[in-house]
């Protein structure tokens, strides 16, 4: 059976939201009932209160009640009424672009690819019958059974391996990892059994396998569960590395990982999951996919360039919201790609605007931002820099679990806020 | 003396909703509350279970002494560790514990089992399910739930949180699957090489028990003979996978091959406490590894974020919380061999009632760690060093 999700008829056919169609007819009608004349009947009901004792309980909710919540909602004013055209025009509610969260994206991207492929199957832990255990496989076990969908016992080595094997013989598996810190029980297989075989058998032997999983802190998961994961993969020739921020780049990421005949990793997050972003038709269509090796400016600007990926994306974006409003603006690009890292798109980038700063929520030593440093180093972007590159990253520590040792071991927005200052020498 | 005319008139009207049996022992049970503690008895013998063997000719007794003293011991220690639990499960849902939070209830009995089985010098390691253990190891309820909490009066001084915390001869609380299990064997190791005649319990899960480093373990520590005591705890359940989905065989007391084994009900105290003296007597004689299976479950889900009944009926539960609740047993078993009564069991729980109060008090009031301690203990005996924070211009003090 088909599971059509209402956003998506919604926004196929560009209809709004009853509720959001009954709010503006509500909000027409009191802005008609306000520019009568003085005296009119409705304006006199509109505050008027009934005579007698009230009932026990809850007083009935009124037409005001309602239209109060309804002008907050939308953010007009009484006094704004008078002005026909401009409340119609606030008034107005617009079929909304289709809301997908992060998990949902997921979730139909992993459908449609086994719906065109047979080859394709998924094993991990609970990815079956429990669903997920961050519910991104929800729907799947029941839509294609046991065979394409495999619950695994916790044996990450073994499963990994076992997946390895059955690329090499031509299926196209998806490897959930619950969280890529149980990768490392399986590391090997994902470098030497994986990423190398293509290499050491001169092209004979391919493995498209796509390892996922959710990567990078959480919230209150402590030490061994929040690790970054991106430089350690990225160091590794002959290994694909992607990092998706929003839902489209989850949707389509996670497609061309499939689609590629080599080894991928999908680095996910678990605290985007249930974020939801504006996904456009195109985005929805079952043939979208992302290339991979190429970086998207989110943002333009001409000031700073801010290079991040996954969740710290969103928080560049909202620095740069701040940053705004004080004349500085940022170009932040989103990564999406680990390995092969987009160099070009950066170097473009700080030609134009001679400040770099880079953000991730993993360890300085060795990390994305440390490799992005010393590429435009090497590159003709280097003469273009008017200050040295600044990596904001996570503090050098194993990540602790009080929450307010937590919050100050992940760069918070004031942290990109304060670097992009410096750096601007402001 | 009105509860006594009371008694008299109810068997006078032929106990109106009693039968006589209960009629005579709860007039033993008032007879008693009157008695003074000299006429409890001092201790008694009971049958428990027979394990079931592997590669073992002889197993454990199938009797068990108790002494009154002992069993109210053990009485008052699952009570609390199971009002722990079930307070750490009311704060998880008001948002004050944040995290994983993997729960002990209906497990208790293998925790002070194994406690009553090994001596306070011995070592311990489990995996995240480790608040009961990180209780019977001698942590205070107070820094359990103040950890759980993340405040700096946590046992771990709230950087740890529910999977990391520490005690001397208790090495965590692991969030790592199946990791604990060689570094079980490689703490029998230290024993066997220092010849001070401790041994190590080590214990894992039955989800756990299809990882590979364990079969590792087993070979290792079989070969070197080392002091190990196996102890897997079987509570059906590999998060929301059944057994019978995760592994080709689910006799786990079996899974260790060439090292001997035991089935034990996990839901007896009693059992567990003989089974373990048992395992250790094995191991201290220098015979090697030993590897006991302790049939348990639990009532709560995997972890907090898990309801638990997506996998498994609500039936289920219930009927093993009315049939084979280890606390009501050890409590049945007491009361009906006159060892306890039963106001005396209920002051206790009073008594528990208001510890756990006051720990959970503690574990909200207590202030969070202080930002200056954020980078301390990376190492260990180290001097101070600088490290790297958030941006090139943060540098933060890390003292060991």
């Amino acid at each position: 059976m088909d599971k059509i999700r209402n956003e998506q008829i919604r926004g196929t056919v560009k209809v709004e939201q009853f509720g959001d169609k009954a709010r503006e007819a509500r909000l027409r009608w009191f802005g008609r009932v306000l520019r009568r004349n003085r005296g009119y009947i409705g304006q006199r009901m509109l505050e008027m209160e009934l005579p007698g004792r009230r009932r026990r309980g809850r007083p009935q909710r009124r037409f005001m009640d309602v239209v109060k919540v309804d002008m907050e909602m939308v953010g007009v004013k009484v006094e704004e009424a008078v002005d026909r055209a401009r409340w119609r025009q606030m008034i107005h509610c617009d079929f909304q672009l289709l809301q997908v969260t992060v998990r949902d994206a997921l979730n139909q991207a992993m459908d449609e690819e086994l719906e065109r492929d047979e080859r394709v199957f998924l094993l991990g832990e609970e990815v079956a019958q429990y669903d997920g255990a961050y519910k991104v496989s929800r729907g799947l076990w029941k839509k294609y059974g046991d065979k394409r969908i495999i619950d695994t016992p916790i044996s990450e080595m073994g499963f990994a391996g076992i997946a390895v094997g059955a690329a090499m013989a031509g299926l196209r598996p998806i490897c959930e990892f619950m969280t890529f810190n149980f990768s490392m029980q399986a590391i090997d297989q994902v470098i030497n059994s994986a990423a190398k075989t293509c290499y050491m058998s001169a092209g004979l032997q391919a493995v498209p396998i796509v390892f996922r999983g959710p990567n990078g802190a959480s919230a209150g998961v402590a030490a061994q569960h929040s690790q970054c994961f991106a430089a350690w993969y990225g160091h590794c020739p002959g290994l694909k590395v992607v990092s998706p921020w929003n839902s489209e780049d989850a949707r389509g990421l996670l497609k061309s990982a499939i689609r590629d005949d080599n080894p991928v990793v999908v680095l996910e997050n678990e605290l985007m999951y249930g974020v939801a972003f504006e996904v456009s038709e195109q985005g929805l269509s079952k043939d979208f996919t992302i290339p991979i090796g190429k970086a998207k400016v989110e943002r333009p600007g001409n000031h700073v360039t801010l290079v991040s990926h996954s969740r710290m994306v969103g928080h560049c974006l909202d620095a740069a919201a701040v940053l705004a409003k004080e004349g500085i603006e940022c170009e932040v690009i989103n990564l999406r790609t680990i390995r092969p890292l987009d160099v070009e798109t950066i170097e473009a980038s700080v030609v134009k605007t001679n400040h770099l700063i880079t953000v991730e929520g993993g360890w300085p030593q060795f990390g994305v931002g440390a490799e992005i440093c010393a590429r435009i180093m090497e590159g003709p972007a280097f003469n273009y820099l008017d200050a040295p590159v600044i990596r904001v990253t996570g503090v050098d520590i194993p990540m602790p679990y009080a929450k307010i040792l937590e919050d100050n071991s992940t760069p918070q927005i004031k942290d990109i806020i304060f670097s992009v200052k410096k750096t601007l020498n402001m | 003396m009105q509860n006594m005319l009371t008694f008299i008139s109810n068997v006078l009207r032929g106990g109106a909703s009693k039968n006589g049996a209960q009629t005579v022992s709860e007039g033993a049970r008032l007879v008693g509350s009157t008695r003074s503690f000299a006429d409890f008895s001092p201790q008694a013998s009971f049958d428990i279970k027979k394990c079931e063997l592997h590669r073992l000719d002889q197993g454990p007794p199938t009797q068990a002494l108790l002494t009154r003293e002992q069993g109210l011991k053990y009485y008052r220690t699952m009570q609390t560790m199971r009002r722990m639990e079930l307070k750490a499960d009311q704060l998880y849902k008001q948002k004050i514990i944040r995290g994983f939070c993997h729960l002990y209830d209906g497990q208790e009995a293998c925790a002070v089992g194994i406690e009553a089985g090994i001596n306070p010098s011995d070592h311990l390691i489990t995996a995240y399910r480790a608040h009961g253990y990180t209780y019977t190891r001698g942590v205070s309820v107070k820094e359990i739930l103040a950890e759980l909490t993340g405040r700096r009066g946590g046992v771990a001084k709230g950087k740890g949180g529910s999977m990391h915390m520490y005690a001397k001869h208790f090495y965590g609380g692991n969030g790592i699957v199946g990791a604990q299990v060689p570094l079980g064997a490689g703490l029998a190791l230290a024993c066997q090489y220092k010849g001070n005649n401790e041994v190590c319990v080590t214990l894992y899960g039955d989800g756990a028990a299809n990882q590979g480093q364990i079969f590792e373990s087993f070979n290792m520590a079989a070969l070197w003979k080392l002091p190990c005591i196996f102890i897997c705890e079987n509570n059906k359940y590999g998060m929301g996978t059944s057994v019978e989905r995760a592994s080709a065989s689910t006799d786990y007391f079996k899974r260790g091959d060439f090292i001997p084994g035991l089935k034990v009900d996990g839901m007896d105290v009693l059992t567990v406490r003989e089974a373990t003296k048992f395992a250790a007597d094995y191991c201290r004689s220098g015979k090697g590894p030993i590897l006991m299976e302790l049939e348990t479950y639990r009532y709560h889900g995997h972890s907090m974020s898990d309801p638990g009944v997506s996998y498994r009926t609500r039936e289920e539960i219930q009927e093993v919380r009315s049939k084979s609740d280890p606390i009501s047993m050890l409590k049945d078993r007491m009361i009906s061999n006159n060892m306890a009564s039963l106001e005396e069991i209920k002051e206790i729980d009073v008594e528990i009632r208001k510890e756990i109060e006051e720990a959970a008090q503690f574990a909200t009031s207590d202030p969070e760690p202080p930002l200056e301690e954020l980078c301390n203990h990376i190492f260990y005996n180290e001097p101070p060093m600088e490290v790297r924070g958030t941006n090139p211009w943060s540098k933060l003090k890390s003292i060991s």
